[in-house]
């Protein structure tokens, strides 16, 4: 079968959700699939949102999603939470600041646990993205824990990364430490109304004009966003639209580009050499000293 | 889509119908079970059976665990099963926890419910239960 769900392209939710259940188990039938999935995408923005927990990620996506829909927009949301190493469960909690929106057929919410690392979060969130796209979803947001490398991977696919920081963050070393900076297009310095806002709001703003890894960009806007009175909130949906055609230069979609070419070979390598017996046969030899690591993936590389 | 971990958890939306306030069983629930290897989706509290059945269809989940300590579920709970059927959800477990009557019980069951959870159910019993009943092979 290489057609793709009925139903998909119209925006109803049962082909949509199975859909995406077959992207989050690896469904090996989709494969052939893909080819059709990305041509039938039309172009809706991804747009990432990330930051520490209990930076109020999800209550700022909902006072965005409100936003949208009063513009019309239909949105999708893809919100990623680790899984536990040991058991493998996950605890998926972003529903809770979006249910206002849960009966809305032109809002589309979906949580993903990050299932481990092979096959990576990244890779199924990308698709899922993909999925969104093709049903007609504009924008597309992703939402991660900002807490780790496989989140800075996801904001990097991402068109436009939201940064969200608390007034508490905000202080010179921490903006220093925090390599979430980096990605960031565009910074919300939420919880607004408390007290340190304005000044964190003035150090991050001096401290990306100095210095940061993007010598080559203008340094992100540092917005101020209340989600919970949705102060703010208009003009952070203004400055991501604003950034839409930014991340559709051509230099910025090559930049991306690479980005998940590398992401899909590297995936793809794992996925050829990993699981025979030479793969353990490797382990062994790795966990004995025998073998480098470096000269062991040689070896198993075709 | 690599060879290892294909081993795929299951599903569950565990929800909050109705008004009352109180989600500590439902959030003691919701930890064991991502203890136990589930992945769960928690949506709060004060849902409208329109929400949960809303929810568990983007959510493609397995199985939709309500707790309720209202005394409304003879009102709310066959309510979410008949919307998760109209959507097309006819294979997705539907069970409860909470205060329920045990003389309710057998009309929770005639509408759908698959099984209530009275007081004093362990973790791992009704994880057991899902584990066994919940659809697995999907086409």
């Amino acid at each position: 079968m290489t057609e793709l769900p009925a139903g998909l392209a119209s925006g109803e939710r049962r082909p949509l959700a199975r859909l995406l259940t077959r992207i989050e188990n690896g469904d090996p039938s989709l494969r052939p699939l893909l080819p059709e999935l990305f041509r039938a995408g039309r172009g809706g923005h991804l747009v990432g949102v990330t930051g520490p927990p209990g930076s109020g990620k999800s209550t700022l996506v909902n006072a965005l999603i409100a936003e949208w829909r009063r513009a019309g927009k239909r949105v999708g949301i893809l919100a990623v939470d680790p899984s536990s190493p040991y058991t493998g469960g996950a605890i998926m909690g972003d529903r809770i600041r979006m249910m206002e929106h849960a009966a809305d057929r032109d809002v589309f919410m979906r949580s993903m646990a990050s299932r481990g690392e092979l096959g990576g979060v990244a890779g199924a969130t990308w698709l899922a993205a993909a999925a969104l796209d093709a049903a007609g979803f504009d924008p597309i947001v992703i939402e991660t824990v900002g807490a780790g490398q496989s989140e800075v991977e996801i904001a990097r696919l991402a068109e436009t990364t939201v940064v969200v920081e608390v007034p508490e963050m905000g202080d010179e070393v921490q903006a220093l430490k925090a390599g979430l900076l980096e990605v960031a297009d565009i910074i919300a310095v939420n919880k607004a109304d408390r007290p340190g806002a304005d000044r964190a709001a003035r150090q991050l703003r001096a401290m990306l004009s100095t210095a940061g890894g993007r010598v080559t960009r203008e340094p992100p806007p540092v917005l101020m966003t209340a989600a919970t009175t949705g102060e703010g909130v208009a003009a952070l949906a203004e400055a991501i639209e604003r950034h839409r055609s930014v991340a559709r230069e051509p230099g910025m979609a090559r930049g991306r580009a690479r980005n998940q070419l590398r992401r899909a070979l590297a995936d793809l390598a794992l996925d050829r050499a990993s699981g025979g017996p030479g793969w353990e046969a490797a382990i062994e030899a790795v966990a004995r000293h025998e073998r480098d690591p470096i000269t062991a993936a040689e070896e198993l590389l075709p | 889509m690599t060879n290892e971990g294909r081993r795929t958890p299951i599903r569950v939306l565990i929800a909050k119908p109705g008004l009352d306030g109180h989600d500590r069983g439902a959030k003691v629930l919701a930890r064991g079970l991502r203890d136990e290897g589930f992945e769960v989706i928690y949506t709060g509290l004060r849902q409208t059976p329109e929400m949960i059945a809303d929810a568990a269809e983007q959510e493609d989940v397995d199985v939709v665990g309500m707790s309720i300590l209202s005394g409304a579920h003879m009102a709310l709970l066959p309510r979410v099963v008949e919307l998760c059927r109209a959507r097309g959800m006819d294979d997705v477990l539907i069970a409860a926890g909470g205060i329920i009557p045990d003389a309710d019980v057998g009309k929770l069951k005639s509408a759908g419910i698959a099984e209530v959870f009275g007081p004093g159910t362990s973790i791992g019993q009704i994880a057991a239960y899902f584990r066994e009943h919940a659809r697995r092979a999907r086409d």
